[in-house]
């Protein structure tokens, strides 16, 4: 899709497995509140014309009792209660707290920094290498120790993080100076990652095309500019980039 | 009005010998001097706000433009050739929603409204610490020009928001420091005041008026006051802890192996950054209803009057802001869903999050109740109560989908966050805050506003105030991300782009609309209509008790309260309206034709 198709007036095309399951429950809240909001709107409206002023027409002195008025607040309770118990937690459930297993998923790391997205992937062996901030320079932006052996096949980009189509892809996020936030709207993910905590989010991709991550927490002053891509390939073109990319890697 | 008997007007001069200028309007100790002296303040302070706000508007709407007027004014450190930098942009940002919040709503609400009607709804002649109540005004002075003068810090005023998250603000320039000292003052001020307005409402209202007596804005100013003494101490705590992090290289919020600008940050770390989230939201969670409940206090009031007919379910909305007060203490982790704090704790603050909605809703349907069989006048004061009803529930409602877990995913830090708690502070407070001026300034003044300009100052307000939140929704949907200095830089914003200038057109509207207010405002102190001394045939004592305005020691002799606070349209009572503190035996006969509201 081209970002004309992707980004418009409202919610962005859905790009991931779990933005139908979020979506519908946008939905459902906007019907609801657009319900809430016409009954109350119109209630309002007769009111003001029905018991305007008039001379003649006193008003109704009354103490009304508690029961009746409770009505509105019991509908709105019931429908929160049954919002939260059936349809949002199993939805928390499944997008925050299910994670894919690591053998079965696409694996890579996201550091963030002021103002960029640096993407982790651990190579064949399945093995994030050491990193050390005493070896961070503009080569070696997450500071990877190449004397490790399992930093051997990692590789690092900046901004544009590969992903293969058709299965999932476990992010450990983490951030290298303050807090920001690795939002892709189009797959309608977002996680602070916060520095000195490392925390597990999750997406599967269901279409491939590049999909923009953007920075949803103030970073400074570039916040405005910390973007990056997400590229969906199939399987067979994501091999290849990593094969491309570990020859690159091997020739340095 | 005859019939109705009114205050004595002699006698409480007598008790009270002259005092000098200086110490009759300037460092007064009177409730309603430093009323006025809080309400003028933080007018200023909003106009403040709302300035720095059109200068952002005018930055998103034509990014890159040279800003008019002020653009060539503003020194190289902040706009170089009249064109905004970023670093701005986020201080703009950061002062904006501080001064808005601390130095422009709350005062307004609590310590201008508060101190100028609680001890006179309550029939008490000041405050029950009179010394206190002045230095608490001349603390917040302090405070909010501290804050503003950080603008000529070097580097600029605190520029990481104004929940200014560490490490951001940890590592920031030095305004940030200055930011913690003028909240330091701030806090401090405002705990003076509300030990203040507790102290006074528990040991200082006439005889008979017990608490169910009490006006439903004493009782709003009273959960108030207590919601600020139990919070403000934390965010205290928190801002100090964050100085030391700056001026002692404590590590209270820094964790270890920081890089910071490609240099690793010289403190060893080990702190927690969510901590400071957690502290600040402690306070700032309680806070949003510090910004709403002194309000809903005044727009029951306007209702009442307006309508000429008792409040619904008075006994349920002193429970339902009771219920407010106890749970707002226990969602403030719904700002932090996607902090990466654990995601079953959020379990908890998402039930809790839909509770309180329970009872804002009842608030609102007795509000909405209300209005049914009564006698509606369409006065300055009842429009902007009125225009609070729906305007308030977009707030309320569109608040839902975001302290709702799931999404809250999609939702968290978008423009939807924006236009949800804009509608609740601007359409909500701020519209209620209008009205209560309209309302009061006879009383406080003894004249009355101009009616026409009145209206024309509600109707474009609130024309332009949609205009600028409703677009803000549309865009959060869209998934435009706030605090954007520049909102080109990223794809997905591009699609709705042009509702910024919408929005921006829409503040300078609303910019436009606070000229007639403004001069409405000083033109009526010395020009407008002589006030009666119930402006507005109320019933509580404010307005029924003593004159316009009041002289010092508001009352003459004690006063007996007789019924509840809201008697209006009594059968068998003479007059529509039945004061607080007329005995009986004064009001029965035939009820008279109506008199004609003054609008």
């Amino acid at each position: 899709m081209t970002p004309d198709q992707l980004y418009g007036w409202w919610l962005p095309a859905r790009a991931s497995t779990y933005a139908a399951d979020l979506d519908r429950q946008l939905d459902v809240f906007h019907v609801a509140m657009g319900l809430i909001f016409v009954c109350w709107g119109a209630f309002m409206i007769y009111c003001l014309i029905r018991y305007r002023a008039r001379p003649g027409v006193p008003a109704v002195y009354s103490h009304t009792g508690i029961v009746k008025s409770m009505i509105p607040d019991g509908i709105v309770l019931a429908f929160e209660l049954f919002m939260i118990f059936v349809i949002g937690l199993p939805v928390w459930a499944h997008v925050m707290e299910t994670f894919p297993e690591e053998k079965k998923a696409n694996v890579a790391a996201v550091i963030a920094q002021q103002f960029a997205w640096n993407i982790h992937y651990p190579g064949p062996d399945g093995l994030f290498g050491r990193r050390d901030i005493k070896l961070i320079s503009s080569g070696n932006p997450i500071g990877l120790d190449d004397a490790d052996p399992a930093a051997k096949d990692d590789l690092v980009s900046v901004n544009q993080f590969h992903v293969p189509l058709g299965k999932p892809t476990l992010v450990y996020l983490s951030s290298m100076d303050v807090i920001h936030s690795f939002n892709v709207p189009a797959f309608r993910t977002k996680q602070d990652a916060t520095p000195g905590m490392r925390v597990r989010i999750w997406f599967e991709p269901i279409m491939t095309g590049t999909f923009e991550i953007a920075c949803a927490q103030l970073c400074g002053l570039g916040h405005y500019r910390m973007r990056g891509d997400v590229i969906v390939h199939t399987q067979e073109e994501f091999d290849a980039w990593l094969a491309k990319k570990q020859a690159e890697k091997a020739e340095l | 009005m005859e019939g109705v008997a009114v205050h004595p007007k002699a006698g409480a001069h007598e008790t009270h010998p002259e005092l000098s200028f200086v110490r009759k309007y300037i460092f007064s100790t009177d409730h309603k001097v430093i009323g006025i002296q809080y309400m003028i303040t933080s007018l200023l302070f909003l106009l403040s706000g709302f300035t720095m706000m059109l200068l952002m508007r005018w930055q998103l709407a034509y990014p890159g433009h040279v800003l008019p007027i002020i653009g060539r004014f503003l020194p190289d450190t902040m706009a170089p050739g009249g064109v905004m930098l970023p670093e701005f942009y986020n201080q703009l940002g950061a002062m904006h929603g501080t001064i808005m919040v601390f130095l422009g709503v709350v005062p307004l609400g609590v310590s201008a409204f508060g101190n100028f009607v609680l001890p006179l709804q309550i029939g008490a002649k000041d405050m029950a610490f009179p010394f206190l109540n002045m230095l608490s005004y001349w603390i917040f002075l302090v405070g909010g020009i501290l804050m503003l003068s950080s603008f000529a810090m070097p580097g600029g005023a605190a520029q990481s928001g104004w929940t200014s998250y560490s490490p951001l603000a940890d590592l920031a320039p030095p305004g940030q420091t200055m930011w913690l000292i003028a909240m330091t003052f701030i806090i401090t001020s405002s705990l003076f005041g509300a030990i203040n307005f507790i102290t006074t409402t528990m040991n200082m209202r006439a005889k008979g008026m017990t608490w169910m007596r009490l006006p439903f804005f004493v009782w709003c100013q009273f959960v108030t006051a207590i919601l600020l003494v139990l919070a403000f101490p934390v965010l205290q705590g928190g801002a100090i802890l964050q100085l030391m992090d700056r001026v002692a290289k404590a590590n209270f919020f820094i964790p270890a192996n920081l890089i910071f600008g490609g240099v690793p940050v010289e403190q060893p770390g080990g702190g927690n950054p969510l901590l400071w989230q957690h502290l600040f939201w402690f306070l700032a969670h309680p806070e949003v209803y510090v910004l709403l409940l002194p309000e809903f206090g005044i727009v029951a009031e306007v209702l009442a009057n307006g309508t000429r007919k008792p409040l619904f379910g008075f006994k349920e909305l002193v429970i339902s802001l009771c219920s407010i007060g106890v749970l707002s203490f226990i969602v403030w982790a719904h700002h932090m869903f996607l902090s990466g704090m654990r995601t079953d704790v959020t379990k908890f603050f998402t039930v809790t999050t839909m509770l309180i909605s329970i009872p804002s809703v009842m608030v609102l349907t007795c509000f909405l109740l209300s209005l049914r069989g009564g006698s509606i006048h369409f006065t300055t004061p009842m429009l902007f109560a009125i225009a609070f009803l729906p305007l308030f529930g977009i707030g309320g409602l569109t608040g839902l989908p975001l302290g709702f877990t799931p999404t809250d995913i999609y939702l968290h830090d978008t423009l939807y966050v924006i236009g949800h708690f804009h509608y609740v502070v601007v359409t909500g407070s701020l519209i209620a805050l209008f009205a209560g001026i309209y309302y009061w300034f006879p009383k406080m003044f003894g004249r009355r506003m101009n009616v026409f300009w009145g209206k024309v100052h509600f109707w474009v307000s609130v024309i332009a105030m949609n205009g600028i939140f409703f677009p803000m929704l549309i865009q959060g949907m869209a998934g435009v991300l706030r605090r954007q200095y520049d909102p080109t830089a990223q794809v997905h914003n591009l699609p709705s782009l042009g509702l910024n200038k919408v929005m921006t057109w829409s503040a300078i509207l609303l910019a436009v609309a606070q000229i007639p207010f403004i001069l409405n405002f000083f033109i009526s102190l010395f020009k407008g209509e002589k006030s009666t001394d119930n402006p507005w045939n109320a019933t509580t004592l404010d307005m029924a008790a003593c004159p316009s305005p009041p002289p010092h020691g508001n009352f003459a002799g004690d006063l007996t309260v007789h019924r509840g606070p809201y008697e209006y349209s009594v059968p068998g009572h003479k007059t529509d309206w039945s004061p607080q503190h007329v005995p009986e035996d004064q009001l029965t006969g035939r009820m008279q034709q109506q008199p004609a509201q003054q609008e």
